[in-house]
């Protein structure tokens, strides 16, 4: 809502700094978005009188005129406008003057004459054809009627630029805010002053509106009042200057007298009005209907529109000439001919008008104002202000009488004043009277303990928002600083401890997190090469996405860390050991919200293989305080390398799986690199993690290791050797642990060497070599037995 | 020779030669040579039996006395050439210190995560226990609860993403709030850090997903001088203990009243400067007393309870203190980015 400083003086006066101004209402309540002078881009423009004038001797079309600025010394300008004549009022941008746009004019010579500035168009000061009605369009600006016009004056006071503009942000709970009137009170009250809007006087004297115009309202409950007036003997013109200024300063294009009424009057009592043309009101009726099933329209920015029966129409004896609360018909439209007008003010439900304006993609100044719910009672008094405007303008003659249909409920809220409660729940101590002169200002009425809302703050509905408006004029910043000594039950949350936790060992150990939007492009899945029917597919989709990219709620992060990984190889980022800890969402039969879950993924390139990443893992699952993980060979997911995958488990619960991204997927992600990925499900970590850790006693006796080479197949695992390993020693064993791997012609094509280092220790008394040789014999029987792995020779 | 004059002999050659052995391994001989088992003096003092019994105890003292004179500048010898062995292998293993580290590659921790730790680390102090709702969400708690009109302009589908009718991706962790509330009575304090969503497309200063963590206090006669107090500690620990606060009249349907809180600009202290665009206080966040008719409708009394309620965007306050002026920035995961963080 952008306010005039200049229109709010003269309803509030009161000497305002627009900066301290704006600081205040800031600290009110209003909150401002930007404050602009209009003229800050007009600088040493002044205004002159052409005082003689003559051919430039070396040009066909330029003017040499003598201009007085109301100096002593005439100024000599050249211009090749060809409207000028000696005696002219004209704009004139002296030497380093600045115009909009950022053009700056300096004195120069053209062909040879000096020329001391410019004499300025209208387009040239920023002004539209609407501003200056009847000016040269193709010339010099003149302002030979303008009594503003004194000679040497700031051209800006002339104009009406020489006002300030504070757009302020009004909060939907406001909509009576969406007005000068409702900001000059607020501004009052903000001064501790008090504004009250006068009265508006209506003549009248043109004949009864009862024997021109019927008005009847079918939909009571869309349309809770209509408010028309008749005005005849219109002479269309331009508004008066005063009111075109005001109206652009506050952002509306001036039209002309009746439409820039309606304007003014929408933008002084925030009502939306509307004028019809009497003459294209068939039978002299207004109806206020649902629109029939196919009926169309087309409104005064000439867009047909196809409406339906649950958009409220204004209409007359057979067609719609209006769609209500939203914009007029063309059909009866203001125009130069118009001769008769019936103003309308209206009051129409919020709801109707919000879907109306949806439904027909418009949103105008007035159904913005209709669909934050307005006050009824301001149809009255809005348009007798626009007849009393016609009258002030001599536009036009009014009717006597007025067409009121108001059907409703005007019971006004009356609220009971608790002092006590107020200052406890702020924490302040305010007096009686103090409250009770704020709520007056605020026009409220008072009795004793009573306070009646005024019918325009709908908001006000119970003891917090009493307690609002004392917080607001006392002032939020006079409300002390205190901490509640309320006792407190501090209750961790484990699992979100846990995720801090995560983080912590991943960044320990290298890796870095990243954070990825947690919708994806179904796609995604073909480019992890997910089998058609996978149930990862099975997802929550957006109605509304941005963009096919954006459109589901991920199922697996896996499309998420890829995109993170293959972005940084394609930006040349040489090593990547990334993370996220992020959320799946997956949809569960019978519940209406999909499941969602916390997922570690871990992504690695560059300097890194499988057994680096797994030792990551193995790190991880250390730190957790978890059992031995098992990792299985996975040779069926259709995302990893089939010879280079893992299914991770803990005591035979899975965990997730890691492994090397096919090279498929790596394609269709466009990159060479060869990433390796983990995905754990974070769950499943928080219910494997070990607990408080428990000391134990440091061995008093020494161990005793073994270094064996076993000679086996290749298909046998490292997996399986040591669980012989781990079977044949028993409780002696305190580690293995695989320290060579070694291939060569003499062990022979298809096999391998496996060299292992096996520690024991009895934690009772000091084991003797034949104990350990005894367990190691045991264990190599095993081996051959169940792998075929014999000692290397 | 007299015996006192071998012993004379002995002991200047001995002094001689531990002055000039020039190694603990020559110095050693030179023991040995002269005070060994099989030494030189050793070897005279066998030949004092063919002494006088007057002239015997007179000799043995001498030769004592030489004894002594001997294996003390033994150890005094000793001791120089360890000294001087140790200062040749110190200088030996010289290093120039001023050649690089070798490198570790730490990781790093996204900017926004540690946002959010340091936050609840302020809240779990004052005793908030951290909390966590769904993202996708019921329009019942997204909305409804929150008593925001069916027709309140937040609900458009041009700013909130719809799975249905009644299911949204949230659009606020003020969502948590009635979650909470269902399920317990008062005293009531909770934080709850999470991804929230509204359709924006991602620029500079948008994105159309972003964090927020949301806070509440609910008990009896809670004040709006606590919800400030406990804000200003907020703002003091997360920019200084020198923040200023203040709090301006805003609205939002779920409290009542509403505010808004500004921060001292920390970077010039309120004097005005390119950060808070030259007025001296940056935003931060809205609060409020919590509606009664929200207290209402999640089942709590709200003439025997009151409470705040705050929330306050993440990326923005990280935005803040990292001097990150791109917003994208955050879902980039550039590692050159990522890895300026610690």
């Amino acid at each position: 809502m952008l306010l005039s400083m200049n229109w709010l003086k003269a309803l509030v006066p009161y000497a305002y700094d627009p900066h301290r101004y704006i600081a205040d209402m800031t600290m009110s309540g209003s909150k401002v978005e930007t404050l602009q002078y209009l003229g800050s881009e007009i600088e040493k423009v002044v205004v002159g009188r052409v005082d003689a004038m003559e051919r430039h001797p070396d040009s066909d079309h330029l003017w040499v005129c003598m201009v007085d600025i109301g100096c002593e010394e005439k100024l000599q300008i050249i211009t090749g406008a060809q409207n000028l004549k000696v005696g002219d009022i004209v704009p004139v941008a002296l030497d380093q003057s600045r115009l909009p746009g950022g053009v700056e004019i300096h004195k120069g010579k053209l062909r040879g004459l000096e020329s001391n500035g410019m004499l300025c168009s209208y387009q040239e000061l920023g002004l539209t054809e609407h501003d200056v009605p009847g000016a040269c369009e193709h010339g010099i600006l003149t302002l030979n009627d303008d009594p503003d016009a004194v000679l040497g004056r700031d051209i800006r006071e002339v104009l009406g630029f020489d006002d300030w503009v504070v757009d302020f942000e009004i909060t939907p709970n406001r909509p009576d805010c969406l007005s000068i009137i409702g900001l000059a009170r607020e501004s009052a009250v903000t001064y501790g002053l008090r504004y009250v809007p006068e009265t508006p006087k209506v003549r009248g004297g043109a004949g009864r509106i009862e024997d021109v115009l019927k008005v009847r309202v079918d939909e009571p409950a869309l349309c809770p009042r209509y408010t028309a007036r008749v005005v005849k003997n219109v002479h269309i013109e331009p508004s008066p200057k005063w009111m075109r200024d005001r109206l652009r300063a506050c952002g509306v294009r001036p039209i002309n007298n009746i439409v820039d009424i309606t304007n003014y009057v929408m933008l002084e009592y925030g009502q939306p009005m509307h004028s019809f043309d009497y003459a294209c009101l068939d039978g002299g009726e207004i109806v206020v209907r649902r629109a029939l099933e196919g009926e169309q329209m087309q409104t005064l920015d000439e867009k047909p529109h196809n409406l339906d029966t649950d958009m409220l129409v204004i209409a007359d004896s057979h067609r719609a000439v209006g769609v209500a609360g939203v914009m007029g018909g063309a059909n009866s439209e203001i125009t130069d001919a118009t001769r008769m007008v019936v103003f309308e003010s209206a009051n129409f439900d919020a709801t109707s008008i919000r879907l109306t304006s949806r439904r027909l993609g418009m949103r105008t100044e007035a159904s913005g104002r209709f669909e934050k719910g307005l006050d009824t009672r301001n149809t009255l008094a809005a348009v007798e202000r626009a007849c009393e405007l016609i009258e002030m303008l001599g536009a036009g003659e009014v009717c006597d009488g007025i067409i009121d249909i108001d059907n409703a409920d005007s019971t006004p809220r009356v609220l009971t004043l608790d002092v006590a409660r107020i200052n406890r729940f702020l924490g302040v101590e305010v007096s009686r009277e103090e409250m009770l002169h704020i709520f007056d200002l605020l026009g409220f009425e008072l009795n004793g303990d009573l306070l009646t809302v005024p019918s325009w703050r709908l908001d006000v509905e119970q003891f917090v928002d009493l307690a609002e408006e004392v917080a607001r004029f006392h002032g939020y910043d006079k409300i002390p600083t205190t901490l509640y000594a309320g006792a407190t039950r501090f209750t961790p949350n484990a699992a979100v401890d846990f995720d801090d936790r995560l983080r912590e060992i991943l960044c320990a150990l290298g890796y870095t997190e990243a954070q990825t939007f947690s919708f994806i492009g179904p796609k995604s899945f073909d480019r992890i090469r997910l089998a058609p029917d996978s149930p990862l597919r099975h997802t929550a989709r957006l109605r509304n996405p941005l963009s096919d990219e954006m459109s589901v709620m991920r199922t697996t992060m896996l499309p998420s860390i890829l995109d993170v990984a293959a972005r940084n190889a394609n930006m040349k980022n040489k090593n990547a050991r990334i993370y996220e800890l992020g959320s799946i969402y997956t949809p569960v039969e019978g519940e209406r919200l999909p499941k969602e879950s916390k997922v570690l993924t871990i992504a690695a390139y560059g300097s890194v293989d499988f057994f680096a990443v797994k030792g990551i893992v193995e790190a991880l699952a250390m730190e957790l305080g978890m059992d031995r993980l098992e990792f299985s060979a996975c040779r069926d997911n259709p995302s990893y390398h089939p010879g280079r995958c893992a299914r991770i488990s803990v005591n035979g619960d899975e965990l997730g799986v890691m492994g090397q991204i096919h090279p498929l997927v790596a394609q269709n992600y466009n990159t060479s690199a060869e990433i390796y990925t983990v995905e754990l499900d974070v769950p499943a970590l928080f219910a494997h993690k070990g607990g408080l850790t428990q000391y134990k006693p440091l061995a008093k006796f020494p161990a005793v290791s073994r270094d064996i080479a076993l000679v086996c197949a290749e298909s046998v695992t490292a997996a399986q050797l040591e669980s012989c390993i781990r079977a044949g020693v028993g409780t002696l064993l305190e580690s293995v642990e695989l320290f060579d791997v070694y291939r060569s012609e003499q062990i022979g094509e298809g096999r391998k060497s496996m060299a292992y280092t096996i520690t024991m220790r009895d934690p009772t008394r000091t084991l003797t070599d034949a104990d350990a040789d005894a367990a190691v014999s045991r264990a190599l029987a095993l081996l051959e037995k169940d792998t075929g792995a014999v000692l290397r020779a | 020779m007299s015996m006192k004059e071998e012993l004379g002999r002995i002991q200047k050659e001995a002094l001689e030669a531990i002055a000039s052995a020039a190694t603990d391994v020559e110095l050693d001989a030179v023991r040995i040579r002269y005070s060994g088992k099989k030494g030189a003096l050793t070897a005279i003092l066998k030949s004092m039996g063919k002494l006088s019994p007057e002239e015997r105890p007179v000799m043995g003292q001498l030769a004592n006395e030489v004894r002594a004179k001997i294996d003390s500048a033994l150890e005094t010898r000793f001791a120089e050439l360890k000294a001087r062995a140790l200062d040749r292998r110190l200088a030996a293993e010289t290093l120039d210190v001023t050649m690089p580290g070798k490198a570790v590659q730490p990781g790093h921790r996204h900017p926004l995560t540690t946002t959010i730790a340091d936050v609840r680390r302020v809240f779990e102090t004052m005793g908030f226990e951290t909390v966590e709702g769904p993202e996708v969400e019921l329009t019942h708690y997204n909305f409804d609860l929150l008593n925001t009109s069916p027709n309140h302009p937040a609900r458009d589908p041009q700013d909130t993403f719809y799975f249905e009718d009644d299911i949204v991706l949230r659009t606020q962790t003020s969502s948590v709030q009635g979650r909470v509330m269902e399920t317990r009575q008062p005293p009531i304090r909770i934080i709850a850090p999470g991804r929230v969503y509204r359709s924006d497309d991602l620029d500079a200063t948008h994105s159309p997903l972003f964090h927020q963590i949301e806070g509440m206090l609910i008990d009896r006669d809670v004040r709006m001088s606590d919800l400030k107090g406990y804000l200003e500690v907020f703002a003091q620990a997360i920019f200084g203990q020198e923040t200023r606060v203040r709090f301006r009249p805003h609205h939002f349907p779920f409290t009542e009243p509403s505010a808004e809180m500004d921060v001292s600009c920390f970077v010039c202290g309120g004097k005005g400067c390119p950060l808070c665009k030259g007025e001296g206080w940056i935003e931060i966040l809205g609060c409020g007393m919590v509606h009664t008719n929200v207290l209402s409708a999640c089942g709590i009394d709200p003439e025997k309870y009151t409470g705040f309620a705050f929330g306050m965007g993440v990326e923005r306050i990280a935005m803040l203190r990292y001097k990150i002026d791109e917003m994208r920035q955050f879902y980039d995961n550039d590692l050159r980015f990522l890895s300026q963080f610690n």
